[in-house]
C-alpha cells in the first residue's frame, strides 16, 4: 500500500500551521465567493491567483498555494447550497438542482435541515472523490508516463468530444463556443514554429489572450449583467442551523444511503470525464426521482432531493482534479485555473508531476480531505455569517466585485489592455449565457489550445501525415473511437428521435 | 423575473441568434482567412504549417454557426421569446456603459481613483444612497484593496497622477 504511506507523507506537509492557517483562509473566502453573485469558483480563484506568486517563490510554497487556492474551491462548492436553499437563488451553476428541494424546505421553516443535509452530502460526495483521486490517480500517472503525442491528442480529443457528447446544450453550439476557445488560444506566436497568427499587426495581441482574462470576464462580468436582469433585491428564509438540528438531520441521512451512492458515483464519473458539476448535480437528481420510492415527492421539499444533487455536484468537482494532476488535462474549469496556476509557478503539471514533486502532489491530496472536512466545520458553524453577506444591497456589493474583476484581470500580465478585454468577454459571456452557449468548453479550449495543436502536429510529423497514428495501439484507437462515439452522440440521438417520434 | 416587469421586448431571440451566429461566421471567416495566408498544408520538414490547425478551427465555426442560424431562421413567430425587454436592457447598459468607461480611465486615473469613483457612481446612481454612505463605502473599499494587493501581497496595481501626490506611485 504505497499510496497510503505517500498519503501519510502528504499529510506531514499539509498539517504544518501555515498550511491549516491557509485551508480555513481559503475556505472562508471560498464560501463568501460561492454566495456572492458573480463571484465562482473559477474566477473567484482566478482572481485570487496573483496573490500565490509571491507565495509560490519560497520553498515549500507550491504547496502552501495550491491548498489556498483549491480551498477556495471547495469553499465555493460548499457555499453555492447556502443561497439555493435560503434564497431560491444558485449561487453556482451546480447548485441549481439544489434549490429544487432545498428551497422548499426552506419555506417550510426546515432549511437548518437542508443545510445540514446540503452540506454533509457534500463532504461525503468530496470524500469519496477523494479516496477515488488517492487511489487511482497514482495508477493514472504511472500509465501516462508512457504517453506520446499521439495519446495526449487523444485524451485531449477525447475531453472536448466528452462535452459535445454530454452537455444539454445544442451541440452546434457547443462546437462553435469550443472551437472560438481553439481560436483565441491560436492568437499569438504558433507553438512549433514561432509564427505570428491571427495577431494582424497588433502589438496588444502578440502574446495572445490570456484564458484568465476569459474567465474574470466570462463567469464575472456576464454573471453580474444577467443578475442584475433579475432586479435588485433578495429575499431570503431565515437560518438558523443549532445543534439539535444537526444531529436530527444526522439521524435521517443514513436512509439515503443508497442515493449517496449512486450520485457519488455520478460525480465522480462525471468529474473524470470532463461532464463537470452542473451535468453530474442534474442527472443525479433526476436519477434519484426516478429509483427513490418517494421520487414522487420530490420538489415538495425532501431532505433526499437534497442529499442527491449535492452529494454529486461536489464529488465532481473534486475529482475534476484527478486528471488535472495526472495528465494535465482539466475536468472544470476551477480545475483548469488551477492547471494554469501550477504553470504560473513554475510546475509542469501531468504525470511527471508524480515522480519529481512527490511533496506538492501528496500535499495536496491531503490537504483535499483536511480541507473538506475544515469546510464543513465552517459552513455549519458560520451560516447565519454567510447569509448576511447576501443581504448586502446589490448596489454596494456588485461595483466592488467588478473593481475586484478589474484588478485580477490586471494582474494576470500587469497589461491594461485586459480589463478591456475582460469587458468584452463579460458582454460576451451575457450573450452565450442567454443563448445557451456553454462557457466552459471555451474555457477549456484557451487553455489547452495550444498543447492540444503541439500534440497533434507532432503526432502528424512522427506519422508523416497519416491520420491512422491514431489508431496505431489499442491504447489510442480505443481513446479516439470512445472520443468520435461521443461527438457522434448528439446526431445518433437526434436520429433516434426522427425514427421512433414523428 | 421576465414576466411582470411589463417591458416591451426590446430584442427577440431570433433576431439574437442571428446576430450571435453572424458574429461566430465572422470570426470563422477570418480565422479561415489568416491561416490560408500562413499556409494549411504540410511542410517539409516542418510538417503541418502554421495555419492548418486554425484552418479547421475556423471551418467548424463557420459551419456551426450557419447551422445554428438556420436553426433560428426556423423558430416559429409564436414561439419567439423576448431575448432581453427594454427595462431589462437599459438596466443592463446603466451598468455596462459606466463598466466600459470605467475600464478605459484606468490607464490615465490609475486604479484607485477610477474605482472609488466608479463604485461611488454606482452606488449613488443606482443605489441612491446618502453621500456620506457613498464616501465611506468607495473609499474604504479602495483603501482595503490597496493594502491588501499592493502593500501585503506586493501585486503592483496600475497608479496615476492622485496617488503621485499621495507619494506611492
Amino acid at each position: 500500500m504505497e499510496e497510503i504511506q505517500s498519503l501519510l507523507h502528504g499529510f506531514g506537509v499539509a498539517l504544518s500551521l501555515t498550511n491549516v492557517l491557509l485551508m480555513f483562509t481559503g475556505v472562508v473566502l471560498g464560501v463568501i465567493i460561492g454566495v456572492l453573485p458573480g463571484l465562482g469558483g473559477a474566477n473567484g480563484v482566478a482572481i485570487l491567483l496573483p496573490l500565490t506568486f509571491g507565495m509560490a517563490q519560497q520553498p515549500g510554497g507550491a504547496t502552501s498555494a495550491i491548498i489556498l487556492l483549491s480551498c477556495i474551491y471547495w469553499g465555493a462548492l460548499f457555499g453555492g447550497a447556502i443561497t439555493s436553499v435560503l434564497f431560491n437563488i444558485p449561487g453556482e451553476p451546480w447548485s441549481v438542482a439544489t434549490t429544487f428541494d432545498g428551497y422548499p424546505l426552506a419555506q417550510k421553516g426546515r432549511a437548518g435541515n437542508a443545510l445540514t443535509a446540503a452540506f454533509t452530502s457534500s463532504f461525503v460526495g468530496a470524500l469519496v472523490a477523494v479516496i477515488v483521486i488517492t487511489f487511482l490517480s497514482p495508477i493514472v500517472a504511472n500509465f501516462a508516463l508512457a504517453f506520446g503525442p499521439p495519446e495526449f491528442f487523444a485524451v485531449y480529443f477525447l475531453t472536448f468530444c466528452a462535452f459535445v457528447g454530454t452537455g444539454k446544450e445544442p451541440a452546434f453550439k457547443t462546437l462553435a463556443s469550443m472551437m472560438t476557445g481553439f481560436a483565441l488560444a491560436a492568437v499569438g506566436t504558433d507553438p512549433v514554429t514561432g509564427t505570428l497568427r491571427l495577431t494582424f499587426g497588433s502589438t496588444h495581441l502578440l502574446t495572445g489572450f490570456d484564458f484568465l482574462v476569459a474567465v474574470i470576464g466570462l463567469f464575472g462580468i456576464g454573471e453580474i449583467l444577467l443578475t442584475l436582469e433579475e432586479g435588485l433585491a433578495f429575499k431570503g428564509a431565515a437560518a438558523k442551523i443549532n445543534v439539535r438540528v444537526v444531529l436530527e438531520t444526522w439521524k435521517e441521512l443514513p436512509r439515503y444511503w443508497l442515493t449517496s451512492i449512486r450520485s457519488s458515483a455520478v460525480g465522480c464519473f462525471m468529474g473524470i470525464v470532463p461532464g463537470g458539476a452542473t451535468p453530474a448535480s442534474f442527472m443525479s437528481y433526476g436519477v434519484a426521482r426516478r429509483f427513490s420510492p418517494n421520487g414522487a415527492k420530490f420538489g415538495s421539499g425532501q431532505v433526499e432531493g437534497v442529499v442527491a444533487p449535492e452529494t454529486a455536484a461536489h464529488a465532481a468537482g473534486t475529482s475534476a482534479l484527478l486528471p488535472m494532476i495526472t495528465l494535465g488535462v482539466p475536468g472544470s474549469p476551477t480545475a483548469a485555473v488551477l492547471l494554469g496556476g501550477l504553470m504560473i509557478w513554475g510546475l509542469q503539471p501531468g504525470p511527471l508531476l508524480f515522480v519529481e514533486q512527490k511533496d506538492f502532489v501528496w500535499g495536496l491530496i491531503a490537504s483535499m480531505y483536511l480541507g473538506n472536512i475544515a469546510g464543513l466545520i465552517v459552513v455549519l458553524t458560520c451560516v447565519p455569517l454567510f447569509a448576511a453577506i447576501l443581504r448586502v444591497p446589490f448596489a454596494v456589493i456588485a461595483p466592488i466585485i467588478m473593481v475586484l474583476c478589474a484588478i485580477g484581470a490586471f494582474t494576470v500580465k500587469n497589461a491594461i489592455f485586459d480589463v478591456w478585454m475582460m469587458v468584452v468577454f463579460g458582454v460576451l459571456g451575457y450573450l452565450f449565457k442567454k443563448l445557451q452557449y456553454p462557457l466552459a468548453p471555451m474555457v477549456l479550449a484557451i487553455v489547452l489550445g495550444d498543447a492540444a495543436e503541439s500534440s497533434f502536429r507532432q503526432a502528424m510529423l512522427v506519422s508523416h501525415g497519416n491520420l491512422s497514428v491514431f489508431f496505431s495501439n489499442a491504447l489510442v484507437g480505443s481513446l479516439t473511437t470512445l472520443a468520435l462515439a461521443l461527438l457522434l452522440w448528439p446526431l445518433a440521438a437526434w436520429t433516434l428521435r426522427k425514427v421512433k417520434g414523428d | 423575473m421576465s414576466e411582470g416587469s411589463g417591458g416591451r421586448a426590446a430584442l427577440k431571440v431570433k433576431a439574437a441568434e442571428l446576430i450571435v451566429g453572424g458574429l461566430f461566421l465572422a470570426l470563422g471567416l477570418i480565422v479561415i482567412a489568416d491561416s490560408v495566408r500562413l499556409g494549411t498544408g504540410w511542410e517539409e520538414p516542418y510538417g503541418p504549417r502554421p495555419g492548418y490547425f486554425p484552418f479547421y478551427v475556423g471551418l467548424i465555426i463557420s459551419v456551426a454557426a450557419v447551422a445554428t442560424m438556420l436553426r433560428a431562421l426556423t423558430i416559429r413567430p409564436e414561439k419567439n421569446r423576448p431575448f432581453v425587454e427594454l427595462g431589462q436592457l437599459k438596466l443592463v447598459l446603466a451598468v455596462l456603459v459606466p463598466t466600459a468607461i470605467y475600464a478605459a480611465v484606468v490607464a490615465w486615473l490609475g486604479i484607485f481613483v477610477s474605482s472609488a469613483l466608479f463604485i461611488a457612481f454606482f452606488m449613488r446612481w443606482l443605489g441612491k444612497y446618502a453621500w456620506w454612505k457613498v464616501v465611506a463605502v468607495s473609499l474604504g473599499a479602495v483603501v482595503a484593496f490597496y493594502l491588501i494587493f499592493d502593500a501585503w501581497f506586493q501585486v503592483p496595481l496600475p497608479k496615476g497622477p492622485v496617488e503621485a501626490l499621495f507619494g506611492i506611485a
